[in-house]
């Protein structure tokens, strides 16, 4: 069936099945083709796609206990994020590391090492992943962990489900006493100021920027800083102490079309960007947000991946490393500016040190943009890899639809190791997606 | 948390788990009973976990008549709402050939959910109260070449609750019928169903849980189902006995 990642750029005819349980997997691993398992299909690109075998985790998507006590929750791979959170949430406990969706499984999450909003503070998932279980090339089952097994659990954290398909899981939850974040927003007339905010906001437990990717000059990288922690419940506005853990999840509504190609322009983005600014100045001070509008804004309109039209559309992510944080992103945001191919969605975030033996995060700071596919398009993301690769970053494979090989191996030695390990585990033979061999991993 | 106990029997078919999430999801005590309980522990833990009501597991087989009124006794209360997921569609040209595969096929889709049902539904007259759902089949509006055995016994048991239905009116008990349609599960893994006819078992939980609110008394879970069973129920016997359908 005709498949796609989050971004519907590429799509494929891939084979897809949904095993239903470990022995139905064994056998489809040791069927011989490689296979890739998938998820919610969150990634961007094609990390979870695999032409002659794509295999669904869906009916993986058990809870299998809760120890209220430490907040571990086992699960099997395939169960949803948001499903974690309505069941949790409640009791008092909220994932310590989320992305920007909740659509996402537990096993994608671990796949990829997601990164969040405290990045900065706790790293990424993988820090509160006390143990992953995963099926090898041999079709038996692992347990990983920072004990047992630990080579295995340091490349599986971040390795794109190339090191065997992850079944089952332990994740530690953070306690909270509300489901509510106080949220500060800044308005940073340009990138220094931006950078400042950051730093000064070092502290707080969740910090992300929105960034104007079209200003120029002296407006060039404006930003929206937002900081945020959980509300305790003691400093919750009285209107909302009787629902300390928030309204239940925004309404949905769908992008029922895809949207045509001339929506998005220079114009209506840079309308837009201007105005969201202009809120952000406006809002700027101290708000209560509930937990789904402030981590998932954008899960509040499904399908919102249609607003890019038919053609989908790629996304950019790349981290710099400190030193060469301020001139890098200087960089990338002029290119993109003078390219006037705005994205809604342009995202500056500080990140802190992360493990992973090929885990994105690198202390320094990550920006995130999307944009409709177009051969113009295509040919700036080029550009982008070559200022970033120029400033020693590296990119995140999550987002990833379209980088080369030798850019990949050329910003992170690490790709070498990660192909040479699964070579010599045997996992490259039954482990493959078509962005693996798009990179040479 | 509201509404009483939900007991699902069969309860390791996707579509009885299915119906047991949409009922757990709003606060209704959940009763899983199937032949070998013990493998729905993983599936407790899940619905407990998830939506924070009780769940029990009880050893259940349709097949064996004689201990329905132990297995009844055992339940930790009388259930406000019995759902009957039980069904084996069999392989027709197995059940057409070999007498004992077709009485498998029989008594697993008529003779077995229809005596169990029959119980409850004694029991809840007595106690003036209770909901009684069926999961039947459109396979039993009419008798087709390639499944007929099975469309017979389920034809057998939507008109046994459609009796039943007729019996208890008015004395407060109310019985649903479900012709669920194509729906993609364990049971069709394999088939090449047509998408627009074909619902997802959580949809079909959803679908109950709607229908037994509202008190209907017949549903298809995907409307277009009633068109088309319509359609094939509306076709003069001297031209259907020649069709392939």
């Amino acid at each position: 069936m005709r498949l796609a990642g989050w971004g519907r750029y590429p799509v494929a005819d891939c084979a897809l099945s949904a095993p239903r349980d470990t022995a139905a997997l064994a056998g489809l691993v040791a069927h011989g083709a490689p296979l890739i398992a998938r998820g919610s299909g969150r990634a961007y690109g094609d990390s979870a796609m695999n032409r002659t075998h794509t295999v669904s985790m869906r009916h993986f998507d058990r809870m299998l206990g809760f120890d209220d006590d430490a907040g571990v929750l086992k699960a099997e791979a395939g169960v949803i994020l948001g499903d974690v959170i309505s069941a949790l949430l409640p009791r008092g406990w909220f994932p310590a590391v989320t992305p920007g969706t909740k659509f996402v499984t537990l096993g994608g999450m671990a796949a990829a090492n997601v990164h969040g909003k405290n990045h900065h503070l706790d790293g990424g998932i993988s820090n509160f992943i006390d143990w992953v279980e995963v099926m090898g090339a041999d079709g038996a089952i692992t347990r990983a962990s920072r004990r047992e097994s630990s080579e295995l659990f340091d490349w599986t954290m971040g390795g794109m489900g190339l090191t065997g398909v992850i079944v089952r899981l332990a994740m530690r939850l953070r306690r909270v006493e509300t489901g509510w974040i106080r949220q500060q927003s800044l308005a940073a007339p340009d990138l220094d100021a931006a950078m400042a905010a950051f730093d000064a906001g070092r502290d707080a437990p969740y910090s992300v920027a929105w960034i104007d990717c079209l200003s120029t000059g002296a407006r060039l990288g404006r930003s929206v800083v937002m900081l945020g922690e959980h509300a305790p419940l003691d400093r919750l506005p009285m209107r909302f102490r009787r629902i300390p853990f928030g309204p239940p999840p925004q309404r949905r509504r769908t992008v029922p079309f895809n949207a045509p190609g001339f929506a998005l322009n220079r114009w209506t983005v840079s309308a837009f960007n201007a105005l969201y600014y202009r809120l952000g100045t406006r809002r700027t001070g101290t708000a209560y947000v509930p937990w789904d509008s402030y981590f998932y804004p954008l899960d509040g309109v499904l399908g919102w991946n249609r607003i890019y039209g038919r053609r989908g559309f790629v996304q950019f992510q790349c981290v710099l490393p400190e030193a060469a944080a301020r001139e890098g992103l200087r960089a990338l945001l002029q290119t993109i500016a003078a390219a006037g191919q705005g994205s809604f969605l342009a995202v500056l975030k500080k990140m802190g040190a992360d493990r992973g033996r090929f885990s994105f995060p690198m202390p320094g700071y990550t920006l995130a943009l999307d944009f409709p596919v177009s051969d113009k398009v295509l040919k700036l993301m080029d550009e982008l890899d070559r200022i970033t690769l120029d400033h020693e970053g590296r990119f995140y494979l999550a987002k990833d639809a379209r980088l080369s090989a030798e850019t990949l191996h050329a910003a992170d030695p690490r790709a070498g190791d990660f192909a040479s390990m699964r070579r010599q585990t045997g996992a490259a033979a039954a482990f493959a997606s078509l962005q693996s061999e798009r990179l040479g991993l | 948390m509201s509404g009483g106990a939900v007991l699902v029997l069969g309860a390791r078919s996707d579509i009885g788990l299915a119906i047991a999430h949409a009922f757990a999801a709003e606060g209704h005590a959940i009763q899983l009973a199937a032949r070998n309980p013990g493998t729905l522990e993983p599936a407790r833990t899940d619905l407990a976990l998830r939506h924070g009501v009780e769940v029990t597991l009880h050893r259940f087989d349709a097949l064996d008549p004689a201990g329905h009124e132990t297995f009844l006794d055992s339940l930790p209360a009388l259930p406000e709402i019995a759902v009957c997921t039980v069904g084996f569609m069999g392989d027709q040209a197995e059940s057409e050939t070999d007498m004992a595969a077709a009485r498998l096929v029989m008594r697993s889709n008529f003779e077995g959910p229809a005596g169990i049902l029959g119980l409850i539904a004694n029991r809840f007259e007595a106690r003036g109260s209770g909901t009684i759902v069926g999961i039947s089949s459109v396979a039993g509006d009419r008798g087709r070449a390639t499944n007929y055995v099975y469309g017979s016994a389920k034809a057998g048991f939507s008109a046994w609750l459609s009796g039943l239905r007729n019996r208890l009116a008015g004395t407060g008990i109310h019985v649903l019928t479900v012709k669920p349609g194509f729906v993609a599960t364990a049971m069709t893994e394999g088939m090449d169903l047509p998408a627009r006819l074909t619902a997802e078992p959580d949809a079909v939980g959803r679908a109950v849980l709607r229908a037994v609110r509202a008190r209907r008394n017949v549903i298809y879970v995907k409307p277009v189902w009633w068109l088309v069973m319509a359609v094939i129920r509306a076709i003069p016997e001297a031209i259907f006995k020649k069709m392939r359908i």
